[in-house]
């Protein structure tokens, strides 16, 4: 029995096709980034995937799970001083150098997060923000990092023992693989059975609760998946700066993968990716400003936040009322 | 506090639900003192009273969404004062919520499903595709027409109307086949027509499971539920049929003297 006529429009179309799309999408933009660093500078593309992945990790757990994180430089950079390290005063092999960094988020993220989803809305973020300032002095005074200089001259070595990666072009393949790796596993979790618990926490948390489900432990789950990401980019990054420095892990770094993500479009698949592209493209080629670029990007951050608060992507999303 | 408390609650076969000295103290302020509430199995029970008597804070101890001061709570005679929301919600104890509880940004269907994932136990399988999850979508389409939303399937579910959102939360809930449902205020803030509906559908989805309900409305009280127990102050006024309640002096009182003046 219906209380209502019943419906006939099962017609109200389901948003076909949508998979597809993003199919579409990934394939054009692997293509357009296999071409890229034959007309562009490979080491700024290496940067922006870098910081596409380090984005995509944090939209993972703000746009999906609904937790604005305000430390994940902790992470990358974290990632980026044990990477740097290994492959230097150990010489450890870029690859395991990477996986050893990676792990070392995991493990970071799992402590981390474990107190800090004890809290909600703006006190997990401020707690992130609090552990993250601890790694930070950690990397002043801890006496194998480097204090002000960091760790530099990070040899590259040879991937799995004969690939040399001293040339930007082997490299920029090496990099290509992780970051769109990372993207599609990140692309993968939201579009799985935890996605679909992920998109609940952030929608309804205490309708979620009451539906039987045992929320924090989703939330943890995400936090260290997010952490791991965030770290395997900033391992890559030392690789390819050849450099682990403070800017790793200073809170500047967490605010500005914050804004990339904020810029693209949190909640969104690409979002991301056009956010860090857009502000690294920024800083990069707007350099010669100078203390400007901060400026830039504070009037691009007030805009972004007044003028269109879904991000670039999430407004083509809505005018094209399709999901990116 | 301690009176002689004849029955032992859980050994009367028929009673689902029961709360003893049921007591939660903010600071300085009692807000349910010593309730007492006893809840057949596969009656509607309405939990009624002026504002600030207590309701949904004592909807919140049930369910454990407040941890209770003192006092204990039963369920099919198992003690459930310590456990966790969430493990009471597996036990069969599903509430809803005073304002609409959907998830806005997920498609009616997927609100339904959600609910249906749960059969799968957890779901930390975030290398498998969504797609193993189609196999819920039948009954989450049966389900959504059941509440007359099949219309607004594949609908966010925050663009729907307010009524409508009810009754999604309601399809949500009963997607869990809870054995008992609390629904606080399912009909605050809607249209009269919306309350025709949703009385309806609580009628309906009465049938084989215990309701407990914290309404406002006196008619839809009147009309649906078995029993009625009534708060003031935090404490128990009165509990009987709406004939006996409705003529106990103390509840005059209270509803003259809290809305009408």
């Amino acid at each position: 029995m219906s209380l209502e006529t019943p419906a006939q429009s099962q017609a109200e179309a389901l948003p076909v096709g949508t998979p597809r799309l993003h199919l579409i999408i990934f394939a054009v933009l692997l293509v357009l980034l296999l071409i890229a660093p034959f007309v562009l500078y490979p080491v700024f593309l290496m940067k922006v995937l870098c910081f596409a992945l380090f984005a995509s990790a944090l939209n993972l757990l703000l746009g999906f799970g609904g937790l604005l994180s305000f430390g994940h430089a902790a992470f990358f950079g974290s990632a980026s001083y044990i990477t740097a390290y290994a492959a230097k005063d150990w010489g450890l092999s870029p690859e395991l150098a990477i996986l050893l960094g990676t792990a070392a988020a995991a493990v970071l993220g799992l402590g981390i997060g474990a107190l800090a989803i004890r809290r909600q809305g703006i006190y997990f973020a401020m707690v992130t923000l609090a552990f993250a300032q601890m790694v930070f002095f950690f990397a002043v005074k801890a006496p194998f990092t480097g204090g002000e200089d960091g760790i530099q001259a990070v040899p590259r070595g040879h991937l799995f023992g004969f690939i040399d990666l001293s040339s930007d072009l082997t490299l920029y393949f090496v990099v290509l693989v992780i970051a769109f790796g990372g993207l599609l596993g990140i692309y993968r979790i939201i579009h799985s059975p935890f996605g679909q618990v992920l998109k609940a926490i952030r929608d309804n948390e205490p309708r979620l609760i009451s539906l039987g489900y045992k929320v924090q432990r989703y939330k943890l789950a995400v936090f260290v998946m997010s952490a791991t990401l965030a770290g395997l980019a900033g391992a890559t990054k030392a690789l390819v700066f050849q450099l682990a420095s403070l800017t790793d892990v200073y809170w500047t770094m967490s605010g500005e993968v914050v804004l990339m993500t904020l810029l693209g479009g949190m909640g969104t698949v690409f979002g991301p990716l056009v956010g860090a592209a857009a502000l690294v493209t920024m800083e990069n080629y707007f350099a010669g400003l100078g203390a400007w670029v901060t400026v830039l990007q504070g009037v691009i951050f007030v805009a972004s936040v007044l003028l269109f608060r879904e991000g670039i992507v999430g407004v083509i999303a809505r005018l094209t009322k399709k999901s990116l | 506090m301690i009176e002689a408390f004849e029955p032992a609650p859980d050994t009367r076969g028929e009673i689902i639900l029961s709360a003893r000295d049921l007591t939660k103290r903010f600071a300085g302020f009692v807000a349910v003192n010593g309730v007492n509430l006893n809840v057949e199995r596969g009656t509607i029970h309405a939990l009624i009273g002026p504002n600030g008597a207590g309701k949904t804070t004592c909807f919140n101890l049930l369910t454990k969404f407040l941890q209770p001061s003192s006092g204990t709570i039963h369920f099919n005679g198992r003690n459930i004062t310590n456990l966790p929301s969430a493990d009471i919600a597996r036990l069969g104890v599903v509430r809803s919520f005073q304002i609409s509880a959907v998830f806005p940004r997920m498609s009616v269907t997927d609100n339904v499903r959600i609910a249906l994932q749960r059969r799968r136990g957890d779901s930390f399988d975030f290398w498998r595709s969504q797609s193993v999850l189609s196999a819920f979508d039948d009954e989450a389409l049966r389900r959504v027409d059941e509440v007359g939303l099949s219309e607004f399937a594949h609908v966010m579910a925050g663009d729907l109307s307010y009524g409508r959102k009810r009754a999604l939360e309601i399809a949500t809930t009963l997607a869990l086949e809870p054995e008992m449902m609390l629904l606080d205020e399912p009909m605050a803030g809607m249209a009269q027509e919306d309350v025709t509906r949703i009385s309806a559908l609580i009628r309906k989805i009465s049938a084989n499971r215990t309701i407990l309900m914290v309404e406002h409305n006196l008619s839809v009280v009147a009309d649906l539920s078995d029993r009625i127990t009534v708060l003031a102050r935090g404490e128990v006024l009165a509990e009987g049929s709406y004939d006996e309640v409705s003529r106990h002096p103390g509840v005059v009182e209270a509803y003259i003297g809290a809305s009408h003046e």
